[in-house]
């Protein structure tokens, strides 16, 4: 019981940094229907612009405050991820659009191979470390000297994952911008004809997408407290499983997907092995795509027009 | 000598110099369009004056679709140019056209299907920034009592008609100045294609809205409109008005009479 509830609690919080990148799979694919394979080193370059930028704060500026840090961290990470995101949406994908299907996705992971080779050259290929930052724990159980704990860290960021996804479902369902976001993705021709001008919207949505995945990697970097130019690879492929299961194209089921993911990893890690946790996630890769290729919050293709 | 020339000269300039010196408000000359290496227009003229109701009749995959997406700027015209307003509106954007006020209910009706009702309202009326959306939205369900009723259904569920109906409604709600309807009466009942026809007049009559339709449905078209042109293979064959054309024996045995 004591670790099934502690694995709950590691789960949802993998879970809820998978979801965060997930997003951005799924509004890309939704609006131009690519697989944006470079999405994942999108986040591993937030992770290392808030690791600049926690280390310039903390040791060039001496700030002490977390709070303060965080949020700054946050703000500069997912303004600057997104201006990486919309760079690369002009001069890699955007230049491809209308030619055959499978540039964009090649030209794709090309950026995804140029964006971990350029920061492990100007980076250096070992683990950096960040101070730790938030060290401390509520016990929420205990019996038998296991003790069931809930990390500061980890309340953090389920708590700012929660908070950012109501804001960002009402950016999409309640805003003039996630309406004309909505129009492109279920018929692009349509939108423009209504004076929407397409070309900036799916700019945006890399924007929306790389800002939520810098979210996500300044969570991973205060989690785990080091990041290595590799690390945009198994967390995005992870995040892009989390997208077909819950069903590409949906938002919600992005975030499902994400916590599903997260917690079949931790689950698996605890009671059978921890060395197999990747494979079993990429096994449910694989029988979703065989089984239920729409996922589970996907939708029929039959709605399709 | 000069008595021939008397006679001859006041009956030829009557017609010009009664006529409203404006341009017209758009204007298509020697337009071509393609898709891929295919030719779909192959130097089409059309004018449309303010306040005009013009139709474009012509059978299937003569092009008639296409020269309303060209005059949005998709597929954009190869050759000849499309004047709208004075202005030039060949080489720009589709969004920036709309943006001046041209609207299109375009072929397949291309409703929102996973928004609502209600929502596709609100993309029609994007353009206008929302100033007079209550206002608009109120007169589109007195045009449109059925689209009331839907509000919040979901697009892709509407019937044929309604969809139709919500198409022309969100055309509107931009407030444009020239409407573009692409076969408004395909596929619907009799009953609801005079209903949409009447309201096409009336639209035209009260509020001065300039309207240039496709049709298949030549007779109604023809009825409805002030003026009308024939297009057959990507060309312009034939124009004049609603009258005159319906009158023409070729127009009647190719559209009236052969079937349809
Ligand atoms: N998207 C397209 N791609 C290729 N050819 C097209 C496309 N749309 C229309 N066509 C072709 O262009 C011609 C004119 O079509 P269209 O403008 O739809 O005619 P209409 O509206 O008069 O029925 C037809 O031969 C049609 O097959
Ligand atoms: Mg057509």
């Amino acid at each position: 019981m004591e670790v099934f509830v502690q694995q709950l609690i590691n789960g949802l919080t993998l879970g809820s940094i998978y979801g965060l990148i997930a997003i951005g799979y799924t509004m890309v694919f939704g609006i131009i229907g690519m697989v944006n394979f470079s999405h994942g080193d999108v986040f591993m370059v937030s992770a290392f612009t808030g690791l600049i930028c926690i280390l310039m704060l903390t040791t060039v500026l001496g700030m002490s405050s977390i709070f303060l840090i965080l949020v700054i961290t946050l703000v500069v990470a997912m303004i600057f991820t997104g201006l990486v995101s919309w760079t690369i949406e002009r001069v890699a994908y955007r230049p491809l659009r209308g030619s055959f299907r499978l540039a964009p996705m090649i030209s794709a992971i090309g950026m995804s191979i140029f964006l971990s080779n350029f920061v492990q050259v100007t980076q250096g290929p070992r683990n950096k470390p960040i101070p730790p930052m938030v060290t401390d724990v509520f016990v929420i159980m205990e019996r038998d000297g296991y003790q069931v704990t809930l990390a500061y860290k980890q309340v953090i960021i389920m708590a700012v994952t929660a908070g950012l996804l109501l804001v960002f479902w009402w950016l999409v369902q309640k805003t003039p911008l996630g309406r004309a976001q909505r129009a492109c993705e279920q018929d692009r021709k349509m939108a423009a004809l209504l004076g929407v001008n397409v070309d900036r919207t799916i700019s945006l949505t890399f924007v929306i997408g790389a800002a939520l995945a810098a979210v996500a990697g300044v969570m991973f970097l205060m989690y785990y407290g080091v990041v290595n130019f590799a690390d945009g690879f198994v967390p995005g492929v992870k995040a892009f499983t989390a997208a077909v299961l819950g069903g590409i194209g949906s938002l919600p089921g992005a975030v499902l997907g994400g916590l599903l993911i997260g917690l079949i990893e931790t689950f698996w890690s605890a009671y059978f092995s921890i060395e197999y946790k990747d494979v079993a996630a990429f096994s449910i890769l694989v029988v979703v795509l065989i089984f239920m290729p729409q996922g589970l919050l996907g939708r029929p293709e039959v709605e399709k027009v | 000598m000069i008595a021939t020339t008397g006679a001859t000269s006041p009956a030829t300039p009557a017609a010009p110099a009664a006529a409203p010196v404006r341009p017209p408000l758009l204007k298509v000359e020697g337009v071509t369009a393609f898709y891929g290496n295919i030719i779909a227009l192959k130097g089409v003229d059309i004018e449309v004056n303010e306040g005009e109701i013009v139709t474009l009749i012509g059978a299937n995959g003569a092009g008639k679709s296409t020269l309303m997406m060209t005059i949005c700027g998709a597929p954009r015209a190869r050759d000849g140019r499309v004047i709208y307003d004075g202005q030039d509106i060949t080489r720009l954007p589709t969004h920036e056209i709309m943006r001046m006020r041209i609207a299109q209910s375009p072929e397949g009706r291309r409703i929102f299907p996973r928004m609502s009702v209600y929502e596709n309202l609100q993309m029609g009326a994007a353009l206008d920034g929302g100033a007079h959306f209550q206002e608009d939205l109120a007169a589109m369900f007195e045009l449109f009592p059925r689209l009331k009723e839907r509000v919040s259904q979901r697009g892709g569920t509407l019937s044929g008609g309604e969809q139709q109906m919500l198409s022309i409604a969100r055309a509107l709600m931009g407030r444009p100045r020239l409407l573009l309807l692409d076969e408004p009466s395909l596929g619907l009942a009799p009953l609801v294609a005079r209903q949409i026809f009447d309201v096409i007049r009336a639209l035209n009559a009260e509020r001065g809205l300039t309207v240039f339709l496709v049709e298949q449905n030549a007779f109604h078209a023809l009825k409805l409109a002030h003026r009308g042109y024939v297009m057959v293979n990507g060309l312009v064959t034939m124009s004049g008005t609603g009258a005159d054309l319906l009158a023409r024996p070729e127009v009647r045995a190719a559209y009236l009479e052969g079937g349809r």
